[in-house]
């Protein structure tokens, strides 16, 4: 469809939550406005291609999540100082206590595969539904599914170890969990 | 998210994937205030701008935009 001007207020009011996505996945904020403003050139370029009526944020993360992906790829390898760039992005200093837990939490996050973390993020976060989440990813509702559970057991083995040892004998968390197989 | 809560608030037995109620939830508070922490700095200038100077499909090519990026910093911290 054309660029109405409802259409671009649509996409500004995406930005903030393009930004907390782009930033929960590359852990740096300079790279996820980069990848932000690349989504929204794309984004108007192809515009055309954009549906009337269906989901404008879902297109919006589609684009960046691809972006990522493909940028991900080209960047593997550079070493980068990703937690100093997270906290720049922050504008209230968080209490130390909440700072530290903070920090635990990101850190728990980006050790997580990349596949469980924007499912997770995407469902967990920006509140999309199972269904955006999966078309988002190009895969199944199942498969996502299942990776926002294994992200979320895997955050509460990193994070809260004694909750981690309440768990019941589903052999597939405990994979997850341990590895070692007590 | 209200896969999160529903679970969270439903019931005190490990739901699934076997988190406690009161683990799912924490983590589900914790991805939402990371994530809104940077929702609620808004739209940066540089967004808005760009966004505004588009005014036809095809009206601003990447090159133009890429050259216009000196003013980038300007509305950030």
């Amino acid at each position: 469809m054309p660029l109405t001007n409802s259409l671009r207020d649509d996409i500004l009011a995406a930005v903030p939550s393009l930004r907390a996505f782009a930033i929960s996945l590359s852990g740096n904020a300079d790279r996820a406005d980069d990848l932000v403003q690349e989504t929204l050139l794309r984004a108007l370029a192809n515009i055309d291609s954009f549906q009337p009526g269906s989901n404008l944020p879902a297109w919006l993360f589609t684009i960046l999540r691809n972006l990522f992906r493909s940028d991900y790829r080209k960047r593997r390898r550079e070493v980068e100082d990703a937690e100093g760039n997270y906290a720049k992005t922050l504008k209230t200093q968080p209490s130390q206590n909440a700072h530290l837990e903070f920090e635990e939490f990101r850190s728990a996050l980006e050790k997580l595969p990349q596949d469980q973390r924007e499912a997770l993020i995407l469902v967990g976060a920006s509140g999309f539904s199972y269904e955006d989440a999966a078309s988002i990813c190009g895969c199944a509702v199942g498969t996502i599914k299942s990776r926002v559970n294994r992200a979320r057991s895997k955050l509460a083995a990193l994070l809260y170890v004694d909750g981690a040892e309440d768990f019941g004998p589903d052999e597939t968390v405990r994979a997850v969990i341990g590895g070692s197989g007590g | 998210m209200k896969d999160l809560k529903s679970q969270a608030s439903k019931s005190t037995t490990p739901g699934k994937g076997g988190l406690t109620p009161e683990i799912q939830s924490r983590i589900g508070h914790q991805l939402r205030a990371m994530y809104d922490d940077v929702v609620r700095q808004g739209v940066p200038d540089r967004f808005a701008e760009l966004i505004k100077k588009l005014d036809a499909p095809g009206g601003v090519s990447q090159n133009e935009n890429g050259a216009g990026g000196s003013n980038d910093n300007n509305g950030r911290d």
